[in-house]
């Protein structure tokens, strides 16, 4: 399944709950503000890199640049563009929007 | 907030009023809005501060491109403050620090203040905004 988080890991916690309840293996696609929770040396990173010993984390590129943060996301979360979140969607089995 | 800015119109005297804002640029559209208040509310000619705190402080990240996304990019309005007298520029470090940023990530000259210091200064506020 595909999990996407819209939301600042500092204001909300979509991102805990998800990695709470996603099935191993998952796809997490960060979009919006939710692209914060890419940033390295961050007090978020530490959580980040440890769930993505489990799930593959992807990012949008146009939020991430919107943000000025493209040059500073956490090594091995793969950077998609609007196609390849089209991708993401069609590749996998389901999408799980978390708000 | 209504009543407020009416008290801030009345009579000559200079008011110490504090913007706090929280949230980051594009998500919502707190950010742009409160940028707008301060613009605006430049013309009172108060004795004006902005904080920017928690997410706020993503809103002068250096180096913002919304091409790819169609929406605005409102960055470069910050280093327009300095022209409507705005000059105090806050963050808060204890936010900045949780986000992995430096002072140098920012599109504006800033003063990095801890929340300790921010509680006194909000107590010497006549008028403290939110947004």
């Amino acid at each position: 399944m595909l999990h996407t988080i819209n939301k600042s890991p500092y204001t909300k916690n979509s991102l805990d709950t998800c990695l709470r309840m996603a099935k191993e293996g998952s796809a997490i696609l960060l979009i919006e503000d939710g692209v914060y929770a890419a940033l390295t040396g961050s007090e978020i990173t530490s959580t980040v890199e440890t769930a993505m010993k489990k799930h593959t984390f992807y990012a949008l590129s146009a939020d991430l640049e919107a943000r000025g943060i493209q040059d500073r996301v956490i090594d091995g979360i793969k950077v998609v563009d609007y196609a390849g979140f089209v991708d993401l969607a069609a590749e996998n089995s389901g999408v799980q929007s978390w708000l | 907030m209504a009543d407020e800015m009416d008290e801030m119109m009345e009579g000559g005297e200079i008011k110490k009023l504090m913007y706090m804002t929280r949230t980051a640029p594009y998500g919502t559209v707190y950010a742009l809005e409160a940028l707008e208040v301060v613009l605006i509310g430049a013309a009172f000619e108060q004795d004006v501060c902005m904080v920017f705190a928690d997410d706020g402080l993503f809103q002068l990240k250096k180096g913002q491109n919304t091409e790819a996304t169609g929406m605005k990019n409102f960055s470069p309005t910050y280093r327009a403050l300095e022209m409507y007298d705005v000059e105090k520029l806050y963050v808060e470090k204890e936010s900045m620090d949780a986000r992995g940023m430096t002072e140098d990530d920012f599109i504006v000259d800033v003063e990095v203040k801890t929340s300790d210091e921010l509680t006194s200064m909000m107590e010497d506020m006549d008028i403290v905004l939110n947004f």
